[in-house]
C-alpha cells in the first residue's frame, strides 16, 4: 500500500494512528473528551484563534526560533552539516509552552477557569504556570514525589508563578503516577477544569491538537532550511519521552519522503538492564492514560516503571503517532543510555556553547552514528528542544562533582 | 441461549422486593486465600453479585483505598490468571452468585481479548466491568464475549445525557454500573435525590438493572440508595476491612470482617435493623 498521501490523514474519526491512538478513558471523562474535539476543531477554523496564537508565539515566546548551523559540531563529526532548532531559547526555556499556550487558549474558549497539569521535570508544570499566570488562572501541577526532590528549582518556579504542587506519593511517586493523579482530580472536577497534557499522548484528541500545536518546529524549520541551503535536509532528529519535540518536528516533513526521521529514546543504564525508558526498542503495544501504543509492561499486563537520568524522559510509554510511525518504518528510533546523554551534553557545551538539557543530549549522543549513514554534503536538523540550566546539578552529581 | 447468573439473580432479588448488593473485593489482597474465604463470607452474608477487583499498576479511575489494595496485591505477585484461578474455586462450590471481574483494559489486553474471553468463561466468570473500555473502545471484547456468554458491564455516570445513554446501554448486558459522583472510587457519596433522574433515565434506555455505586460505605447509605436503584454496589469499605484486619494476618478474620459488613448492608437492604 502507498501510503504516500495518507500520512497526513492520521488519526481517523476514531483517534486511531493505524491500530494506536483511541480513547480509553472511564466513561465520566468521555463527554469531556468529545466536548474538547468539537471545541477543538472549531478553533482550527476560527481566524482569531490562530490570530491569537501567532501573536502570543512572537511576542510572548519568541517564535520563530533560529535555526542555528552548529559549525563546529560539523567539524567534530567530519560529515553532513548539523543545524540545530534552537527551541531551548522559547520563553521558559523548551518547546512545552508551544503547546500549553495553544491548551489554555481553548480551555478559555470552553469557558473552564482551573487548569491541571502533569510534570516530571516540571519543563511542562512551569510552562503551563507561566500561561496561567499570564491569563490568570488557576493552576494546579501534580509531580511525583520523586521528583519534587529532584527538580526543586523548577517547583519553587511553579510556585512563584502562582500554581499549586501536588507531591503525589500514590505508586511509585513519578511522572506516570502524577499523570494517575492528574486523571483522577479531572474526574473529579470536571465542571470547571480542563486537563493540559504536556506530550502528544493520552486520550484522542490530545495526540492530535499537541502535535498540531507542536507542528510549529517543524514548519518553521523547514521553511528556514529551505530558504538557507535550498533544499529538504536529509534527516531529521529529536529525543522521544512522550515524544512532542519530536512528533513536532518530525510531522511538517512527513509526506517529504526523503527526509529520515530519527528519534531517540532514552535506554537509561542500558534496555538488557531493564532499567530504561525506551517503549518502542524494548515494550509492547498495550493501553494505559488513554491511547494504545507501546508501553514497558509485564508479561502479564503490568507497568513497569521507566528509568532515565533525564526525569522528562522517564515515562513507560510514549506518543500513540510514534508508535504507528514506527511499525510503518516511516520514522526510525534509535537509544542512548545515560552515560552517553552525559557526554553529549558536554560535548555541546563546549563545541558551541550551548548547555543543552539532557533531553535532547540524548539525540546528540546519536548524531555521530546518523553522519556516518548521510553524505557529506548532506544536511540534519536536531531540535534542541530544552536548555540544560535546569540539569545542572543532577550532571554535577552524576559527573561526581561537589558544587 | 440459557439464562445468565446475572439475570436470574436480579429476577430473584426483584421478587423480593429490595435492592441488590452487588460487594467488591480486591483479588490477592492480602493474598489469594484470604479473597477465597472472603469471597465465601460476602456471599454467606448476603452478597448478592460479586465483583472481583483484578489489580493493576495504574488504577486511573481508583481512589486510595483500592489503589493501595492493588498494590498490595501485585506485592503478592496476583496476576490475572490467579484471579481467573480464585474465581474457578469458588464457583466449583456455588454455581449461582454472580462473579462480575473489575479492573482495567490493559491485563486483558495483553492476554489477549478471546483467549481471556474463553478463560473467564471457564473459571465461571459472568461478566467484566473494564473501567478504561468505553464503548467507543470495547467492540473487541464485544466480539469476543458473544459466544461465551459473558456480559459487558458498562458505567453511566451524571455526565451521561439521554444520547450518550443510548451509547453506552447499545451492546451493555448484565446491569449497568452507575457512578454515583463524578470522581474516584470511594470518595464522598451522593444524595439519592440528585441521581434519581439520571438512574431512572439509565433504567428507561438501557432496559437493564442499575446498581448505583461509589462512595456507599454504612447500611443506612445503602438502604437510603436502595430506594432508587436495583442495586448498591459496595467497594472501598470492604477493602479497608481487609486491610485493618490485615494487622491480624489470618485470613478468617479478614473474612469475617469482611462478612460482618456484609452482613449490615444486606440486612439494610432487607429493611432489617443493620447489626
Amino acid at each position: 500500500m502507498d501510503l504516500r498521501n495518507t500520512w497526513d490523514q492520521w488519526p481517523d474519526e476514531n483517534g486511531r494512528f493505524g491500530e494506536f491512538g483511541g480513547r480509553y478513558v472511564a466513561e465520566t471523562l468521555m463527554p469531556l473528551i468529545l466536548d474538547l474535539e468539537k471545541e477543538y476543531r472549531a478553533a482550527k477554523k476560527d481566524p482569531a484563534f490562530k490570530a491569537q496564537m501567532d501573536d502570543l508565539w512572537a511576542h510572548y515566546v519568541g517564535r520563530p526560533s533560529p535555526l542555528y548551523f552548529a559549525e563546529r559540531l560539523t567539524e567534530h563529526f567530519g560529515g553532513a552539516k548539523i543545524y540545530l532548532k534552537r527551541d531551548e531559547l522559547n520563553h521558559t526555556g523548551a518547546h512545552k509552552i508551544n503547546n500549553c499556550l495553544g491548551q489554555v487558549l481553548l480551555a478559555m474558549r470552553m469557558g473552564k477557569t482551573r487548569i491541571i497539569a502533569e510534570t516530571g521535570a516540571g519543563q511542562h508544570g512551569v510552562a503551563t504556570a507561566t500561561v496561567c499566570a499570564r491569563f490568570g488562572l488557576k493552576c494546579v501541577v501534580f509531580m511525583g514525589e520523586t521528583d519534587v526532590e529532584r527538580q526543586k528549582p523548577n517547583v519553587f518556579r511553579m510556585r512563584l508563578l502562582g500554581a499549586e504542587i501536588v507531591p503525589v506519593s500514590s505508586g511509585t511517586g513519578t511522572l506516570k503516577d502524577a499523570m494517575n493523579e492528574a486523571l483522577r482530580d479531572w474526574v473529579t472536577n470536571v465542571e470547571n477544569t480542563f486537563y493540559c497534557i504536556g506530550t502528544a499522548a493520552g486520550p484522542h484528541p490530545y495526540p492530535e491538537l499537541v502535535r498540531d500545536f507542536q507542528s510549529v518546529i517543524g514548519k518553521e524549520a523547514r521553511a528556514q532550511i529551505l530558504e538557507r541551503e535550498g533544499c529538504l535536509p536529509d534527516a531529521v532528529m529529536a529525543c522521544i519521552g512522550g515524544g512532542s519535540n519530536a512528533i513536532g518536528l518530525f510531522h511538517p516533513f512527513i509526506e517529504d519522503e526523503s527526509v529520515r526521521m530519527i528519534g531517540v529514546e532514552a535506554s537509561g543504564h542500558g534496555i538488557e538492564t531493564g532499567q530504561h525508558a525506551a517503549a518502542l526498542n524494548g515494550g509492547a503495544p498495550g493501553i494505559l492514560h488513554g491511547n494504545k501504543t507501546y508501553l514497558l509492561q509485564t508479561d502479564d499486563g503490568q507497568i513497569i516503571d521507566a528509568h532515565s537520568i533525564s526525569a522528562g524522559l522517564d515515562y513507560p510509554g510514549i506518543g500513540p503517532e510514534h508508535s504507528f510511525l514506527r511499525d510503518t518504518g516511516r520514522a526510525e528510533y534509535l537509544t542512548c543510555t545515560d552515560s552517553e546523554a552525559l557526554e553529549a551534553f558536554q560535548l555541546c557545551t563546549r563545541l558551541e556553547g550551548i548547555i543543552p538539557a539532557l533531553e535532547p543530549s540524548h539525540a546528540l549522543a546519536r548524531v555521530g552514528d546518523v553522519i556516518d549513514t548521510l553524505d557529506k554534503d548532506g544536511l540534519l536538523i536536531l531540535n534542541m528542544c530544552g536548555r540544560g540550566d535546569k540539569d545542572v546539578f543532577s550532571v554535577a552529581e552524576a559527573l561526581g562533582v561537589a558544587m | 441461549m440459557p439464562t445468565s447468573r446475572i439475570v436470574t439473580r436480579f429476577d430473584k432479588v426483584k421478587a423480593e422486593g429490595r435492592a441488590a448488593l452487588v460487594s467488591y473485593l480486591m483479588a490477592g489482597d492480602p493474598d489469594l486465600e484470604t479473597s477465597y474465604q472472603a469471597l465465601c463470607a460476602l456471599r454467606d452474608n448476603g452478597a448478592d453479585l460479586i465483583e472481583l477487583g483484578a489489580p493493576f499498576t495504574d488504577p486511573m479511575a481508583d481512589g486510595p483505598a483500592i489503589q493501595k489494595a492493588a498494590l498490595r496485591a501485585l506485592a503478592n505477585k496476583t496476576t490475572l490468571n490467579d484471579v481467573l484461578a480464585l474465581a474457578k474455586r469458588f464457583r466449583e462450590e456455588d454455581q449461582e452468585t454472580p462473579l462480575i471481574l473489575m479492573g482495567y483494559a490493559n491485563p486483558v489486553h495483553t492476554t489477549g481479548y478471546e483467549e481471556f474471553a474463553a478463560a473467564a468463561a471457564d473459571a465461571g466468570i459472568d461478566g467484566t466491568i473494564l473501567v478504561d473500555l468505553p464503548p467507543e473502545e470495547d467492540q473487541p471484547i464485544r466480539d469476543a464475549y458473544a459466544e461465551h456468554e459473558l456480559s459487558v458491564i458498562r458505567l453511566a455516570t451524571p455526565t451521561t445525557n439521554e444520547a450518550r445513554m443510548a451509547k453506552v446501554a447499545e451492546g451493555a448486558s448484565g446491569f449497568l454500573y452507575y457512578v454515583a459522583v463524578a470522581g474516584v472510587t470511594g470518595a464522598g457519596s451522593a444524595d439519592p435525590e440528585d441521581i434519581r433522574a439520571g438512574v431512572e433515565m439509565a433504567q428507561r434506555v438501557s432496559g437493564l438493572p442499575v446498581c448505583v455505586g461509589f462512595g456507599i460505605k454504612t447500611g443506612e447509605q445503602a438502604a437510603a440508595m436502595a430506594k432508587i436503584a436495583d442495586g448498591v454496589v459496595v467497594g472501598s469499605a470492604f477493602v479497608e476491612q481487609a486491610r485493618l484486619a490485615t494487622v491480624s494476618k489470618t485470613p478468617q478474620i479478614i473474612a469475617e470482617k469482611m462478612g460482618e459488613l456484609a452482613l449490615e448492608l444486606s440486612t439494610a437492604l432487607k429493611g432489617g435493623v443493620p447489626t
